[in-house]
């Protein structure tokens, strides 16, 4: 994949989550209020298409967001680049997909 | 610092060089260049410095002055000395040769890396009408001026980083290039901009426009090559 | 302020905010996956997660994510937008972002107070 088909993807991520970042924030600002308990959180969320529509996209999204920004910086702050580095971010985006889609199924699957 | 005199310190030699310090005497209407030249003539004959035209225009006489790089033969003492002491430095992110010469070889490669003017027409046939007010004419007009000091490069925090990227220069030069209706592969230099080292290596910092001499703005240039790539590439074409 | 030097602090500020949430999403994820071991193990890690110090992490979350966003929309701005002219206005839309995290990390304690 060329540098620009990177940046292009890591633009449209960007543009894919900033709404998204936004609920996310406000909601951790309510939820946080009076404590979090699992109960809570899991009701909110658990067997919700549309919260598992949403955190799904999110966690997509950042898995290809975050590798390409990390790309960046390992190349200039570094000594790890080329095919290493590439293959290192490779590794880590599809670590936060697993991580990630588990994660959603965790608080959006059936009883738990 | 004494009444009437700078303290200057040069650097000299090369990588493992040692700054040096000359009392020069403050004149009316000094630049930094007329500072090194008098160094050298009274004090210092074996001092290497660049310079050619000494009024802005050929772009030889960049150097760092009091950490920031400048054109030294527009820039007035009294407008940077800081309480009389000038500290006087060869450009960063470029070889050293000796004392105050930088070899400006990569930075002219990578300058002609993203291509040279290449047109359609030839000497017979009459000039292209290009109407100055063209979205395109206007664009490249605005970084059509530079005079290739190298200051954007030496300003650059991304060329200190990542020694493979292109730099402000030779990018708004290719920008220049895309937006050229006279130019025969526009694609060609747009590809060559975006090549592994090109403008999506770019971060924004605005180093370059802050400190460019003839107020360029290669950000804006830079930004403008990502914005042609990006667009064009969601609307399906290869460059 | 001139504006000098704004834009190499707008780009540190997202790339380092960038990098620390990149290092805790992996933790995030493995957090959120505990509620597939049953609710007791979630409770009991949220209730690890009312730790001052634990609390203190997450603010400095909640300000790394909206300072990454905001940092982020200005990046969007200055590549995806054409500028109307190249005096650079844009490179120093950086106190408007810092502002707005401001008000995030003041609402997040103030809701956690």
């Amino acid at each position: 994949m060329s540098e620009r088909h990177l940046y292009a993807l890591q633009r449209m991520t960007a543009l894919v989550m900033a709404p998204l970042v936004l609920v996310h924030l406000i909601l951790i600002v309510y939820a946080v209020q009076g404590g979090l308990t699992a109960a809570e959180i899991l009701e909110r969320t658990q067997g919700s298409a549309g919260w598992a529509l949403f955190y799904g996209l999110f966690v997509l999204s950042a898995a290809i967001h975050a590798p390409i920004g990390l790309r960046n910086v390992m190349r200039e702050w570094t000594p790890l680049k080329g095919r290493p580095l590439d293959l290192t971010m490779l590794a880590f985006a599809l670590l936060l997909i697993v991580l990630g889609l588990r994660a959603v199924v965790a608080v959006v699957g059936g009883g738990g | 610092m004494e009444a009437g005199l700078l303290d200057v310190r040069i650097w000299r030699g090369g990588d493992e060089g040692a700054f040096a310090s000359y009392r020069v005497p403050a004149r009316e209407n000094q630049t930094v260049l007329d500072v090194v030249t008098e160094v050298q003539r009274c004090f210092e004959p074996s001092l290497a410095y660049r310079f050619s035209c000494r009024v802005g225009v050929c772009g030889s006489c960049a150097m760092t002055v009091n950490g920031a790089p400048r054109w030294t033969c527009r820039t007035h003492v009294k407008r940077v000395a800081d309480d009389g002491a000038l500290t006087i430095e060869p450009l960063r992110h470029l070889p050293l040769v000796k004392d105050l010469v930088s070899d400006v070889e990569t930075f002219f490669d990578k300058w002609t890396q993203v291509g040279v003017f290449e047109g359609t027409a030839t000497r017979a046939e009459p000039p292209a009408a290009v109407a100055p007010t063209s979205r395109e004419r206007a664009a490249a007009d605005a970084a059509i001026q530079c005079i290739n000091c190298a200051v954007c490069y030496a300003a650059c925090d991304v060329v200190g980083w990542d020694h493979d990227y292109l730099g402000p220069a030779a990018l708004n030069r290719a920008w220049t290039l895309v937006n050229d209706v006279r130019v025969a592969d526009r694609h060609g230099a747009l590809e060559r901009a975006m090549g592994e080292g090109g403008c999506h290596s770019c971060h924004s910092h605005g180093a370059c426009m802050e400190h460019c001499p003839v107020g360029l703005s290669p950000t804006a240039s830079i930004a403008g090559l990502k914005r042609t790539a990006f667009w064009s590439l969601l609307k399906g074409r290869a460059a | 302020m001139s504006g000098r030097g704004l834009g190499l602090w707008a780009a540190l500020g997202h790339r380092l905010s960038g990098v620390a949430l990149a290092a805790f999403l992996p933790l995030h994820f493995l957090a959120l996956g505990l509620a597939l071991e049953g609710a007791d193990r979630f409770d009991s890690f949220l209730r690890f997660s009312d730790l001052p110090l634990v609390k203190l992490a997450e603010l400095g979350l909640v300000v790394f994510l909206s300072l990454h966003l905001l940092f982020g929309l200005r990046v969007l701005a200055i590549e995806l937008l054409p500028w109307p002219s190249a005096d650079g206005q844009r490179l120093r839309l950086v106190y408007a972002g810092v502002a707005m995290t401001a008000v995030a990390a003041i609402a997040f304690v103030v809701s956690v107070v």
